[in-house]
């Protein structure tokens, strides 16, 4: 065992503190791949104004113009850089993944907790729940899209709230079991008061299921969020989305198919590799299956 | 200090099950009913009984991870059962609990000096240096190198976790430890370590245990007094030497019977016990052993037997083996006490 060489230095407490690439890549090479392919997209998608030319740059002279070494993924029916598009969609995309998977995953922690440790409010809570996770995503963003003015914040509100049920149920049940086990009830004849307990002995447990289902949140609000702009629902249309531009695009797949395939291989791409990455840390995190990495 | 460190009264715990939404009538678990006894400083205190007679119930009544339907608990005259948040944590610091599972009751993510010093940091504040002392200090109280404080549960032996076990709840220096079952899910050998540094830390630091078993070796190796339990009521209580050398209730008697001896030339006792435990949703009306045992007269179909002091301290319920003054009721006779000697005697002396 390697632990056996280092006993003098304080062993810290956070797994995450002790992750090396090295190790990781080695022992890990699911969430070292898509953890990599996820952070390259996004410093992609922030670094796009540095290498990738105006995506609302509109010229008709090259409508539909095949792949040169000046676009690289030729140009859309208005003659628009399809790779530059195509970045600055991933900004969108990444944009309103990311923040509606963070606000749900926030929200449904606290919501899951408050829930699984107090059982009057519990019934409460999760009937609203229940009536949260009968809306579907997609006529719940319809129906606050046309009341307001729409936008990439009604887009992300849209898409949070029928997230929130699924992490809020899942954070309550793993604090419903894990209050019970006895170093829960040790901690308390410990004279531990509650919220230690629930931030040193019960949070824990709860992060390891909700990374893995903040994966899939993220995955399906970016795959919402593309449907929406497919169906006119999303941002507006001059604004480069993957949605947008499949949209768009879609009736000359036959003339220019790379106007539709970058995007979608694009979203495709994302998706596959937010989910693996949500697999990859559950192990990673489950401190059964692996040591110290 | 006067009067016993731990005095229980008429503890009681009800548990009603299925209860939800929409349902009314809910049927009652009866784990613990009506138990009293006290325990002075530096005692033992074994409680023994079979599964689900209410003998965990008991240490988590004792120590408030569960509320009791009625009854009190009294650390020093102070009624603990009535507190509320506050003045209980102050008074955790007087009794702590050994877990029976040494690998549940540790949480797998903190290292062994974050478990026994958690306690202690729930009071007041330590600095790193002062709490990797009294990390060191409790290891080697318990057995274990101090080098041991940086590792995690998973890395340490069942004895080992029982031993971390043991230093948290010495880490407050209580003057009462309740063990439930602190050593039943060890090996053997371990188990003795186990016991004799508890019996070890309660010389040296006057301890009072109350230790919830359903080994009697282990009771009989460490145990001052003894309550067997039946039903979630308690139906003897002696001595610990007097309890094994002569059991005086039917149950008591049916138990030592049961456990296993390591001398085959010994004859054993034939106490037969027939039937299975009674559900304690619906225990038997009268004594709740009545349906098992071989003695049971009609008035333990009746009568609830009270606990009736003996001549040698211990108390017992039983209508037969201890019949109460013949005062308090009429008609049925009560069973002579000729009878319940004679029969003492003779099962004992066979």
């Amino acid at each position: 065992m390697t632990l056996v060489s280092a006993p003098t230095e304080a062993v810290p407490i956070s797994v995450l503190r002790t992750i090396k690439l090295p190790r990781l890549a080695k022992r890990h090479p699911l969430v070292f791949a898509s953890g990599g392919f996820v952070l390259l997209l996004i410093l992609l998608a922030l670094a796009a104004p540095l290498y990738a030319g105006d995506p609302l740059n509109v010229d008709p002279f090259k409508r539909l113009q095949p792949p040169t070494s000046e676009f690289w993924f030729g140009c859309d029916n208005l003659g628009r850089d399809v790779f530059a598009r195509t970045v600055f969609g991933a900004q969108i995309s990444l944009m309103v993944g990311l923040i509606s998977t963070a606000t749900a995953a926030l929200a449904g922690l606290l919501i899951g907790i408050i829930s699984g440790y107090n059982r009057r409010l519990d019934n409460i809570i999760m009937r609203i729940m229940d009536g949260l996770m009968s809306i579907p995503t997609i006529l719940l963003a319809i129906a606050l899209v046309s009341l307001t003015r729409g936008g990439v914040g009604i887009l992300i509100v849209a898409i949070t709230i029928p997230q929130i049920p699924s992490v809020a149920r899942l954070v309550r049940s793993v604090v419903l079991s894990v209050r019970e086990r006895p170093y829960v009830e040790a901690a308390l004849c410990g004279g531990a008061r509650l919220p230690k307990v629930l931030w040193r002995h019960i949070l824990p447990s709860t992060i390891p299921p909700l990374m893995v289902q903040s994966a899939n949140v993220c995955a399906s609000a970016i795959l919402v969020e593309a449907g929406l702009s497919f169906l006119g629902a999303g941002v507006s249309p001059e604004i480069p989305s993957w949605g947008n531009m499949i949209s768009s695009s879609r009736i000359y797949l036959a003339t220019a198919p790379l106007t539709v395939f970058a995007p979608g291989i694009c979203l495709a791409l994302t998706i596959l590799a937010v989910n693996l990455l949500g697999d990859g840390l559950r192990d990673l995190f489950d401190p059964r299956s692996k040591r110290r990495g | 200090m006067t009067g016993p460190l731990l005095k229980v009264e008429n503890l009681t715990k009800h548990y009603t099950v299925g209860a939800g939404f929409l349902r009314k009538s809910v049927p009652v678990v009866r784990a613990v009913e009506d138990v009293s006894f006290s325990v002075e400083a530096g005692e033992t205190l074994c409680v023994v009984g079979e599964s689900g007679c209410g003998k965990s119930t008991i240490a988590r009544l004792l120590m408030r991870i569960v509320e009791p339907t009625s009854g009190r608990v009294m650390i020093d005259g102070t009624d603990i059962a009535g507190l509320k948040k506050e003045p209980l944590r102050a008074w955790r610091r007087r009794m702590q609990m050994v877990f029976q599972d040494p690998y549940s009751s540790l949480n797998p993510r903190l290292t062994a000096e974050q478990i026994i010093t958690e306690p202690v940091e729930n009071f007041e504040r330590l600095r790193r240096k002062q709490r990797q002392a009294l990390a060191a200090d409790l290891l080697r109280k318990v057995g274990m190198s101090p080098e041991m404080m940086h590792r995690l549960p998973s890395e340490l032996s069942g004895g080992q976790r029982q031993r971390l076990g043991i230093a948290r709840a010495l880490s407050l220096q209580p003057s009462l430890i309740i063990a439930d079952e602190a050593v039943s899910a060890l090996d053997v050998s371990v188990q003795a370590q186990i016991l004799n540094l508890l019996l070890d830390l309660q010389q040296q630091m006057n301890i009072a245990f109350v230790f919830i078993s359903h080994d009697l070796s282990v009771v009989h190796h460490i145990g001052h007094r003894v309550a067997v339990m039946y039903l979630g009521r308690i139906v003897e209580l002696a001595p610990c030497e007097a309890l094994f050398a002569n059991p005086v209730h039917p149950y008591t008697e049916a138990l030592l019977a049961a456990a296993p001896v390591p001398d085959p030339t010994r004859v054993r006792l034939e106490v037969p016990l027939e039937g299975e435990v009674p559900s304690p949703i619906d225990p038997p009306h009268g004594c709740a052993f009545h349906p098992r045992c071989p003695l049971a007269i009609e008035r333990c179909r009746e009568v609830l037997p009270a606990l009736v002091p003996m001549a040698d301290g211990r108390v017992v319920a039983c209508h037969v083996r201890a019949p109460a003054p013949a005062t308090d009721f009429s008609g049925q006779p009560p069973a002579p006490a000729m009878l319940a000697r004679s029969c003492a005697t003779s099962t004992v002396s066979s």
